[in-house]
């Protein structure tokens, strides 16, 4: 029997284990919600926004490993979705897109709702295909899924025609595809892994630098076993957090702008950097010249683009960072004896210095507002035992959950890193939800970021998503502040939100539930009380306006020479301008 | 100074727009482009010049290696290589300046593919020295129009020294 290309896209995706398609109809994609509509094999969350959609396949995806899938219309359902594809891009998530596109008859007309699909999506996807023959649409919807989720992971966009969702064809799905031009490398060569194992057993003060890649290879166990055995602390990119569990002795936190001061001085003085799976990012780096400048540097990583691109490299394994670490591990197995632990207690020493000098640290306000990052550790703290996943947003609240929560295992921070995108946390927490229905998912916001998709809390109720979302809420773009105050003398520019919205009554506005700490004694309970509740909650926390994010390392700056607290004459002017911030508070929590 | 890559692609359409795109994206130079199909024809060979340090052509190595239309990349410059390229020159001439047109284009061992009382047009094959070189003296002329192609190039096949060729040896 013939079938249409809708009922095609249908099969592709039973035959793909799409349990969970986030989309959002259109004109162009009539027929296929027609047909997603007579069936109960793929659960269609309907989203508020296609960049809501496009996020939430992105939490789906980093929670459970697997490709997240979208759906589209034409046009403005394109372009929204634009930005959860570069952001999936930077950040090498699996994604599986699909637009709708004019009839192939009409392309290039200037049509009604009518955008270049490929020519918008070419630079934020790791592929796209335009299929213009029903024929071809099994075999492109097979290569989607294989480009997105093989080698280095990103996403892939499918530019459906109308009139080829609506043609009929014979329906045969490829049992599997290749592509001459798309050969990724798995297996580390031999020689060079022997040589990084050699450089290990050498070195004095080495370092684990690791990323993202281990958890989206799955190397978490591995590297594990690597550690312990050479006894090398690991410090861990923003992406990579839980791929090393949080609260073991020898993890060093996150590193980076606002990393550890342990874990950035660890890395600015270590003789060898072994990168696992991460790119030497500007945030990362600081100022390249200055990176480093006593290590060798080891780098494994599947892409081989990403060797070399940014700091010079004298072992590079171009590998899957699972199969090489396990050929790494088998072979050290072999040479390391036992008196390893002795050789790097001095290193290992010296780590605990710096640790105990400038330990993470903040000030309660005397005034008794809330500090941020008071906040954050409860929430940790109350959670750790329920093992939640955890979105953020972008910005300072975001930089807190990094150093506070010490995840235990991987695929439970879903946080945007590379493109930074503000408005990703409510739905990427939404489409873990929607993975692990049973799971505490939460979310940790900023009043800034938070508005960005707002409108998503329409999907959460209606689509039942529990998400426990947390405003760490300032009335500022946080993080713009702290530029401002440290690099623009204070002048605080288009960072002032001024009336944010009751957020507890735009909750029930929602039919969601809303909640609010307005005093530290009320904190703790607050977080119980949310997460008590089975529905999705939205929990205002109004918090100390000018708390800074510290360690920093300004931009551009090299490594060691961190900022660790507030500059005196910056402290002044703070509790000058926390009295004009108490008034306003007032008036906004009253209203 | 300038690199030669060779780059094999899937002869379909979009593909020179990814190629553009990966270089106007990351900031690479193209000093010139050509492509045209293959003895296979669902492949094309594009001969990209472009210039940069060392880190950078490996980048833009490494990069198009990661394009997925991509199936092949050969940075020439790593071996000797054979490079050529053809312009067509439209000169204006006057009546006194048309021996002279001539015999530079004889000089260059260029050909005249078409003339009028005006003008001549020649079409000169080299590499791009000799194409400045004619430029150069045809400039004072008065050029009207000037086609480049862009510069094409293939590897040399090496060459085993003579000593270790086997001998021909005549036989009666």
């Amino acid at each position: 029997m013939k079938l249409t290309g809708a009922e095609i896209f249908l099969e592709c995706l039973k035959r793909e284990g799409v349990k969970t398609l986030f989309a959002l109809p259109g004109g162009v994609v009539l027929k296929i919600f027609d047909i997603l509509h007579q069936q109960k094999d793929v659960n269609v969350i309907l989203t508020r926004h296609e960049q809501g959609a496009g996020h939430m396949a992105e939490g789906y995806a980093k929670a459970t490993g697997k490709a997240g899938v979208c759906l589209v219309t034409s046009g403005p359902g394109m372009t929204n979705v634009i930005t959860a594809l570069a952001d999936a891009y930077m950040d090498s998530v699996p994604l599986v897109c699909f637009s709708g596109q004019v009839p192939t008859s009409l392309i290039g007309n200037d049509a009604f709702q009518e955008a270049d699909n490929i020519g918008l999506s070419r630079p934020c996807t790791k592929y796209n295909f335009l299929v213009k023959d029903v024929n071809d649409l099994a075999v492109t919807i097979k290569e989607a899924f294989y480009v997105a989720t093989t080698g280095r992971p990103g996403p892939v966009l499918v530019d459906i025609p109308k009139d080829v969702s609506m043609n009929r064809t014979d329906f045969k799905y490829p049992g599997s595809v290749s592509i001459r031009g798309y050969n990724p490398t798995y297996d580390g060569n031999k020689w060079q892994i022997k040589q990084a194992a050699e450089a290990i057993m050498k070195a004095r003060k080495p370092i684990l630098y690791v990323g993202g890649g281990v958890i989206f290879s799955g190397a978490s166990e591995e590297l594990l076993e690597l550690a312990e055995l050479t006894h090398i602390p690991v410090d861990m990119t923003l992406m990579a957090l839980g791929a090393f569990p949080g609260e073991h002795p020898l993890s060093m936190g996150m590193l980076g702008m606002h990393g550890t001061y342990w874990a950035n001085m660890a890395m600015h003085y270590s003789d060898l950097v072994i990168a696992v799976g991460a790119r030497f990012d500007d945030r990362v780096t600081g100022k390249v010249s200055e990176f480093c400048p006593q290590a060798k540097v080891i780098h494994i990583d599947i892409d081989p683009t990403s060797i070399r691109k940014n700091v010079n490299v004298d072992i590079p394994i171009v590998g899957d960072c699972k199969s090489v670490l396990r050929e790494l591990v088998q072979i050290l197995r072999a040479t390391v004896n036992g008196d390893q632990k002795d050789l790097r207690k001095p290193w290992l020493d010296q780590i605990r210095e710096w640790q105990r000098a400038h330990p993470l640290a903040y000030e309660q306000d005397p005034n008794g507002d809330i500090k941020p990052q008071h906040l954050i550790k409860r929430i940790y703290e109350l959670t750790k035992d329920r093992d939640p996943i955890v979105a953020t947003d972008v910005g300072q609240h975001q930089m807190w959950s990094a150093q506070y929560f010490k995840l235990a295992k991987p695929n439970r921070w879903l946080t945007s890193g590379g493109l930074g995108t503000m408005g990703f946390g409510f739905p990427a927490a939404m489409g873990a939800q929607a993975a692990f229905p049973g799971k505490l998912v939460l979310c940790i916001a900023g009043d800034g970021s938070f508005q960005m998709n707002t409108q998503e809390l329409a999907t959460a109720v209606v689509s039942k998503l529990p998400v426990k979302v947390f405003i760490v809420n300032n009335r500022f773009h946080g993080m713009v502040r702290q530029w401002q105050d440290l690099f623009y003398e204070g002048r605080y520019a288009a960072s002032y939100l001024d009336k944010t919205p009751d957020f507890v009554k735009l909750a029930e506005a929602y039919g969601a539930v809303g909640l609010r700490a307005s005093k530290m004694s009320e904190v703790d309970d607050v977080i119980r009380e949310a997460m008590a509740v089975d529905k999705p909650v939205l929990i205002d926390v109004p918090v100390y306006q000018y708390e800074n994010c510290y360690p920093m390392i300004p931009a551009g700056g090299c490594n060691h020479e961190m900022i660790l607290t507030d500059p005196p004459e910056l402290k002044k002017k703070q509790s000058a301008g926390a009295k004009v911030a108490g008034e306003d508070k007032d008036t906004v929590l009253t209203a | 100074m300038d690199h030669i890559i060779s780059v094999i692609v899937e002869n379909k359409f979009g593909v020179l727009s990814r190629v553009a795109g990966l270089f106007s994206g990351r900031g690479f130079n193209i000093e010139s482009l050509s492509v045209a199909p293959t003895l296979d024809p669902s492949m094309s060979m594009m001969t990209i010049v472009t210039t940069g340090d060392d880190r950078i052509i490996e980048q833009i190595v490494k990069q198009l290696n990661k394009l997925i239309d991509v199936i092949k990349v050969v940075d020439l410059n790593e071996s000797e290589f054979v490079e050529r390229e053809t312009a067509l020159i439209k000169v204006h001439t006057k009546p006194e300046d048309r021996a002279e047109a001539l015999r530079i284009a004889d000089i260059f061992r260029a050909s005249v593919v078409d003339s009028t009382p005006t003008t001549y047009t020649i079409e000169i094959t080299g590499d791009t020295n000799k194409i400045e070189a004619i430029i150069n003296l045809l400039q004072p002329l008065g050029i009207k129009e000037l086609a480049r192609t862009g510069r094409v190039a293939i590897a040399r096949e090496p060459v085993r020294p003579a000593a270790t060729q086997p001998k021909r040896v005549a036989k009666d």
